[in-house]
């Protein structure tokens, strides 16, 4: 029996995977501050042959003697936007790879990157999605909101983002009345009243869910969307650990 | 930049500083050292899943297809894990401690026929992995329902999970509830979705294609 018919939560496609099992250089374009720690870096990627909303890229760094630090980091720019990719970093302290791009990295550098990876998390911009993101947990959602706008689609769409303040939101200015922010430190943690207006809309088909955020806020706001009445094998969630 | 490595031209990042001096043996080709932190990565909804609920399921290529309750699980002979684990993400995590029971256990009780080959392990959300059944044998792998002398929380896919440190820890499945012995291969989700089909992280064998 294959395995799409018995897990749980169906993929929602097969991504190609000779494209995504080799590493090839990314130059990098321009840097673009987005909060006190987040930043989104643009690479050039002359070959980059395509992604889904959603999808991620292992990026590697090598010194100068071999050694090698890799991580994931999802994408926040569109398909459209050909032969680049943009990657939002949050800073974390002592972190090796995101320490180094925030600090260390200017334009013109190169930097090895392998994907796009990850089919599971992808939005095709097919069904109604319903995201819900924590911090920098906002990027692959981003890629969606985007994507939707770029492409005129009307399939409805509400972002709901959960920040510390103003301040940490990323992407100023570019939400809309889709989008719901929830600043953590004066309204408090997500909870069910903020999911309840977009669940109560009942879209034709219903609601994908797309939660993304560190362990802790996917694990919060994956369970708020099931004791809503949310189905789970109707909730895709990317974890950043 | 870009510098021959032997027949390799790798591409150097400016600035990039090695942390190879202090690079621990233990850890695999790609891999960092999470330290304590034990990062979880799952796509689905964590399940509530209780014990009483639990069951564990041999079947397949075996003489004897069997079930066991928790409590019978919990009745066979004790073994401990203890050692490395490593994620498909690049986490490494040293000298983790898993207690429950060793797979031989159950699968002795079965007995495998000659020609199973292959495991399709099952979670109770449905979710798949496979491996050969070698892999499983000899003391390589579990059933564990502790780790670190607690309870396995449900994100780390308590009460029960399958224990494969060889394998990259996606083969590892949480929430087990089946085992079936098969006489060929048969890819799992993440098998199926883009992973390697054997994980060897020695080998770094992360994505289809490698
Ligand atoms: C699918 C996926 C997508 C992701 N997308 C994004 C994204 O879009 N944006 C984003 O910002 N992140 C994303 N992440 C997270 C990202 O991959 C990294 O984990 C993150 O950037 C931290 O990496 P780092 O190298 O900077 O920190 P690391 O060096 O890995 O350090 C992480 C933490 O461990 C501590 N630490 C490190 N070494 C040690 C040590 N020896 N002893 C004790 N503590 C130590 C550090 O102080 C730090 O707190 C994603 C993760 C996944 C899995």
């Amino acid at each position: 029996m294959p395995v799409s018919e018995t897990f749980a939560v169906p993929p929602r496609l097969v991504p190609s995977n000779r494209a995504a099992a080799v590493f090839r250089p990314a130059t990098l374009a321009g840097i673009r501050r987005e909060t006190a720690t987040m930043s989104t870096f643009r690479f050039a990627v002359p070959d980059w042959s395509g992604h889904l909303p959603g999808q991620h890229v292992m990026v590697r760094l090598t010194a100068a003697d071999g050694y090698t630090a890799q991580r994931h980091y999802s994408l926040a720019s569109t398909p459209g936007d050909t032969g680049h990719i943009e990657l939002t970093v949050d800073r974390v302290p002592g972190g090796e790879v995101s320490g180094h791009l925030h600090t260390v990295a200017k334009p013109g550098d190169t930097v090895e990157i392998k994907g796009p990876l990850g089919g599971f998390f992808a939005w095709p911009g097919d069904r109604p999605a319903l995201l819900l993101g924590g911090g920098s947990g906002v990027v692959p959602l981003m890629s969606m909101l985007r994507h939707r706008r770029e492409t005129g689609s009307k399939v409805p769409l509400r972002l709901i983002i959960s920040v510390r303040t103003r301040e940490s939101l990323p992407y100023a200015g570019e939400f809309g009345p889709e989008t719901t922010v929830v600043t953590t430190r004066t309204a408090g943690r997500l909870h069910a009243g903020h999911l309840a207006s977009a669940l109560a809309e009942r879209p034709e088909g219903g609601w994908e869910a797309y939660v993304c955020g560190s362990n802790g806020f996917a694990e919060h706001a994956s369970r708020l969307l099931v004791a809503a009445g949310q189905p789970r094998d109707r909730v895709r969630i990317e974890r950043f650990g | 930049m870009i510098r021959r490595v032997g027949w390799l031209a790798v591409i150097v990042t400016r600035g990039f500083r090695s942390r190879g001096a202090d690079r621990d043996p233990r850890l695999p080709p790609g891999q960092y050292d999470a330290g304590q932190a034990w990062p979880v990565l799952s796509a689905e909804v964590t399940p509530e899943l209780t014990a009483t609920d639990w069951t564990l399921r041999i079947d397949g290529l075996v003489t004897t297809p069997r079930t066991w309750t928790w409590d019978e699980a919990h009745a066979l002979p004790r073994s401990e894990y203890r050692g490395d684990i490593h994620c498909v993400t690049g986490w490494s995590r040293f000298g983790t401690w898993f207690a429950g029971v060793d797979l031989d256990e159950f699968l002795t009780t079965a007995s495998p026929l000659p020609e199973a080959t292959h495991v399709l392990a099952r979670s109770h959300t449905g979710y798949t992995t496979n491996l050969p059944l070698a892999e499983l044998r000899s003391g390589r792998a579990w059933i564990a329902w502790e780790a670190d002398g607690l309870p396995l929380t449900p994100e780390h896919g308590g009460p029960a999970r399958l224990l494969v440190p060889g394998r990259y820890f996606w083969k590892s499945a949480k929430w087990i509830t089946g085992l079936r012995l098969l006489d060929h291969d048969e890819p799992g989700f993440w098998e199926h979705n883009g992973y390697h089909n054997e994980g060897d992280p020695w080998h770094e064998e992360r994505y289809a294609g490698e």
